[in-house]
């Protein structure tokens, strides 16, 4: 019993202090909300319940955390746990099952058109957070801009099909080429900073590129971007009740009753495949040896150097394929949306594929997938939580670098075994 | 003497202004065990640091006798040199600790690789040439492994190591990178006795069965007169003795770098041993 | 030239809010090598307080400017404090020895939380401020141009140099700036050296923060409106400022400020308002390619 009460009183008392702090920096801004008043002035609301009940929470989870911790402060956890480590060891039946389940999913009961659209743009963030990994997760460099390139994808489809009148299927290719040329023309200049300058330089890049298209009015159509993009066609058989003179609508291709949901469910596909080439190509590339290399780059640049790899080159690549994928995931995005406008390409949306990434696991495919889920539905749930989205987005990446650096689910399989290589043991 | 395999002719590097190597001229030979010691910041890492194109030398030419020929290192770009057979570790160990050990010697031989995976578009598909490259790469990482025992770990994460260990697989990887020439920055550093007899005993077999050389920065005296053919001793940068371990062990320069001007009551004694007693040598 | 001897004025004003920034990220990335990426919502979060305090003094009736101002002044630095040492103890200190990329992400991550948190409790429109300090002096040349220097640009530039003044003497003469100064060199030698190591961090934020603080209470007189989002700007050309003066050191976060402040001047007084930002982001990006070790920083050298 006295033991007991020799920590108590200690840990009430940090506790306490920990909510006095709580409530002076709750005090002015949850506290008093600033209003326009009558005549045009601020006022102040007053919430002073929120203070108080701000301050209580921080006492509790103080407390609560004082005694879960047994004094012991919050460290990273160097292992990696036991879960992350099941459902990588058996990464490729969830993956299958996972996938099974994407493919299985618009002739499931429930699904309605609202289900499918959700569904298409979760696919898409799991795109971008599987494109954006490649830079991120396996090479280690922190890209701040990566919706630069998506940017490139969508603005090169839009504005080729606007002046060119090319089809989705033809600018595709394209679109991702060129994003992937802007990732090599943006990254040589940059790839030999540190770490942190690099990623703000990268910060620096989305954003130009962003203000440019809000500028550049007699391109990009300033800030009321570009309309009427073209939508995809089923190799040629567009989606329309009534088609243009020569052409045959996709429901009279397979003898159905037009319908607008067959759209949706192709967008579906189309966003699914996608994201599985992505997904192959970057298991693949994974077990080659430039994927080791930026594995090794990410681990120690100075070592590489003297074995020999050239750094600048091998991230360039890293960088240039991520951009590429996020080129191909960007000309989807516009023929999808039939609009595009810079609106859709800023920083907080870079912000959000990072932390995809991060949340779910650097260099984990499988955590992009749920991380990429719980971000997209979040906000679908209810519309309250649309705002308090990012509050959590915020929270969470903080706590994860705390709690698990490498992600909730990061647990590295090797890219080769020695038995395995070598057909049986040694 | 054999062939030269690299010269060094009036190296200098200059930080601003303190000269941490300072004309040096020295030759390493192609079927020696090459030593380079001297008192803490006499300039060896920076000798290092020169060669394998880490700093641009203020002065000096540094010939290569490598795979392909002669080539002048000081003009080459760090990552350049090791393909011309040179390959090296670090006095603070640098692995890729989350890779497995047997990754970490695959990635050293990362450009033979990127060849035979085709700049990684046949490698993509799947290429046959591409995986009969990757299965010898596997099988000199096996041999490796072997050599320096470190089999049984070749599976486990690199960091996950014991220090010992960790040493072993920095040159183990090095080696994987096919050197002709192989520098150690103080290898035997944090070693017990027995890993260090290991050590030596293993470099030893890189000169007399693999042809490999040997250029070593070592601070454990009996080590270096076990092993060493020739040894070139660095003082504030300037070089004060070359010459086999029995010359250098009765160099007045060398015994005054290392003691002191004054009386040698005051020397740690285990210097003193080394220096004085270390038996055989070479 | 008279044109010019106005936009030089709004350049020095402009150029010293940016350079109080700047020395909290200078400060910090000096001591522990981390980008605190967070430091622009420190300076938005000082904006708000200060205009919360001005709308609570003016509801209680309070209307002599120099006791408001100073009121304010004094709530702002100690909230806005409180949060940058919140922010360090939360968000950074537990992942000091972690991966290199971690702090910067946790940093991402706090700045995203502050500015949506602001945005949630205060709303996300825009916050006008009535003028508190109004007038100035007007000058008028021959062709009839007219330069004004307003009574606020004055008081910026008078409070900005009182406190670099304060600062200086606070690193160069106190135990505090000893120990930082010694931090910045060696932080393992200095913790062993019997130096404070986590109290020295916290109070280096803290007091960027307090600077923060007063740049927030500035920008809200000067410009008369905030709102949640200021921060992302402030922070990306404050932090462009201490590279370009060379980040670690103090004097350079002031005039790296201050050529940013003047730039930004020029660039809208002679080209386009339009492509203010894009200048700025250029510039960013220009710099830390060509000058990653900014005007009065030392270069590093790689140690292998």
């Amino acid at each position: 019993m006295a033991a007991a009460t020799g920590v108590l009183v200690p840990r009430l008392k940090d506790a306490g202090l920990a909510a006095l702090v709580a409530a002076v920096l709750f005090l002015p801004i949850l506290g008093m909300e600033t209003v326009p008043g009558a005549d045009g002035r601020l006022t102040l609301d007053f919430h002073f319940h929120i203070v108080v009940i701000g301050a209580a929470v921080v006492f509790a989870g103080r407390l609560a955390m004082l005694y879960l911790s047994r004094g012991r402060a919050l460290r990273p956890s160097g292992r990696s746990g036991v879960v992350a480590e099941f459902v990588s060891r058996h990464g490729t039946w969830f993956g299958l099952a996972g996938l099974a389940f994407a493919i299985a999913l618009p002739f499931l009961p429930f699904a309605s058109r609202y289900t499918i659209d959700v569904a298409t743009t979760i696919v898409i963030y799991v795109m971008l957070g599987w494109g954006l990994n490649i830079v991120v997760g396996l090479a280690g460099l922190l890209d701040l801009g990566y919706v630069a390139f998506y940017a490139v994808g969508a603005y090169s489809y839009a504005l080729l099909a606007h002046w060119f009148g090319l089809g989705f299927w033809s600018c595709l290719p394209i679109a991702g080429l060129l994003a992937a040329t802007a990732g090599v023309l943006l990254g040589f200049p940059v790839l030999r900073l540190r770490g942190d300058y690099l990623a703000i330089v990268t910060l620096g890049f989305g954003e130009i590129i962003r203000l440019v298209l809000i500028n550049w009015h007699e391109v990009t159509g300033g800030p009321n971007g570009i309309a009427d993009i073209p939508r995809p066609t089923f190799f040629g058989f567009p989606f329309t009740r009534s088609p243009a003179e020569g052409e045959t609508p996709f429901h009279e291709l397979f003898g159905l009753e037009f319908s607008t949901l067959h759209r949706v469910v192709f967008l579906y596909y189309l966003a699914l495949a996608l994201a599985m080439v992505t997904n192959l190509f970057v298991l693949r590339i994974r077990k080659l040896p430039i994927g080791r290399a930026w594995e090794a780059l990410r681990e120690d640049e100075i070592a590489c150097k003297a074995l020999g790899i050239n750094p600048t080159n091998t991230k360039l690549t890293a960088f240039a394929l991520g951009a590429m994928f996020g080129g191909f995931a960007g000309s989807f995005f516009a023929t999808r949306q039939g609009f595009i406008s810079p609106e859709s390409f800023t920083f907080i949306e870079s912000a959000i594929i990072l932390a995809i990434v991060v949340l779910g696991g650097m260099g984990s495919q499988i955590g992009v997938v749920l991380a990429a889920a719980v971000i997209v539905l979040l906000p679908e749930v209810g519309r309250e939580f649309e705002t308090y989205r990012m509050l959590l987005f915020g929270a969470a990446m903080v706590l994860i670098m705390i709690w698990r650096p490498r992600g909730l689910l990061a647990h590295r399989e090797p890219t080769l075994t020695l038995a395995g290589a070598r057909g049986g043991g040694p | 003497m054999s062939r030269p395999i690299l010269e060094v002719l009036h190296l200098t590097m200059r930080f601003g202004g303190l000269v941490a190597v300072d004309d040096l001229t020295f030759t390493a030979y192609a079927d020696d065990v090459t030593a380079i010691i001297g008192p803490n910041g006499a300039g060896k890492t920076t000798v290092f640091n020169c060669l394998t194109g880490f700093y641009r030398p203020t002065a000096g030419q540094l010939t290569f006798h490598g795979h392909e020929g002669p080539v002048l290192l000081e003009r080459l770009e760090g990552f350049r040199v090791p393909r011309h057979g040179l390959a090296r570790t670090f006095q603070n160990i640098r692995l890729f600790g989350g890779m497995s050990v047997l990754e970490n010697l695959v990635v050293a031989q990362h450009n033979r690789l990127m060849r035979a995976s085709g700049y990684t578009l046949l490698g993509l598909f799947g290429a046959a040439s591409y995986r009969r490259a990757e299965a010898e790469a596997v099988e000199r990482a096996h041999f490796w492994l072997e050599r320096t025992g470190l089999l049984e770990r070749a599976d486990r994460p690199a960091a996950s190591l014991p220090y010992g260990e960790q040493r072993k697989l920095e040159i183990a990887r090095a080696l994987c990178a096919g050197p002709k020439l192989l520098c150690l920055d103080e290898p035997a550093a944090g070693l017990n006795p027995r890993e260090t007899a290991e050590l030596g005993e293993l470099l030893l077999e890189l000169r007399d069965r693999h042809g490999i050389a040997v250029l070593l920065i070592e601070h454990d005296m009996s080590l270096v007169m076990r092993i060493a053919d020739h040894i070139v001793v660095l003082d504030y940068g300037r070089k004060i003795a070359d010459g086999p371990p029995a010359e250098i062990k009765r160099d007045p320069a060398v015994i005054k770098a290392y003691l002191g001007e004054t009386e040698e009551e005051e020397l740690p004694p285990e210097v003193a041993a080394d220096l004085a007693g270390s038996g055989g040598g070479g | 030239m008279a044109y010019f001897i106005q936009q030089l004025i709004n350049g020095v004003a402009l150029g010293m809010v940016y350079g109080l920034i700047a020395i909290g990220y200078s400060m910090v990335y000096g001591i522990i090598g981390m980008i605190n990426f967070a430091h622009g919502e420190i300076y938005m979060i000082g904006a708000f307080v200060s205009i919360i305090t001005f709308t609570l003094l003016g509801m209680l009736g309070l209307s002599w400017a120099p006791l408001a101002l100073l009121l304010v002044l004094i709530v702002a630095i100690g909230v806005t404090s409180l949060y940058g040492w919140t922010v360090e103890r939360i968000a950074y200190r537990p992942l000091r020895g972690s991966f290199r990329l971690a702090p910067l992400i946790s940093a991402i991550g706090m700045s995203i939380f502050l500015q949506t948190y602001v945005q949630v409790a205060q709303g996300a429109k825009i916050k006008p401020l009535q003028p508190v300090v109004t007038g100035g002096f007007t000058f008028a040349d021959a062709s009839g141009f007219t330069v004004t220097i307003s009574w606020i640009q004055i008081l910026i530039v008078v409070l900005t140099l009182l406190l670099m003044v304060g600062f200086t003497w606070v690193i160069a003469r106190t135990p505090l700036g000893r120990a930082q100064r010694a931090c910045e060199q060696d932080l393992k030698m200095a913790a062993l050296c019997g130096v404070d190591v986590d109290r020295t961090i916290s109070l280096t934020f803290v007091i960027g923060a307090a600077l923060a603080a007063v740049a927030g209470l500035m920008a809200t007189l000067y410009y008369g409106v905030i709102d949640f989002f200021i921060g992302f700007l402030a922070g990306v050309k404050a932090f462009t400022a201490a590279v370009l003066g060379g980040i670690g050191s103090i004097p350079g976060a002031m005039l790296g400020g201050l050529v940013l402040g003047l730039a930004e001047a020029f660039w809208s007084g002679y080209f386009s308002i339009e492509y203010k930002d894009v200048a700025a982001f250029t510039i960013l990006v220009l710099v830390l390619i060509f000058l990653p070790t900014g005007i009065l920083g030392r270069p590093e050298v790689e140690k292998v």
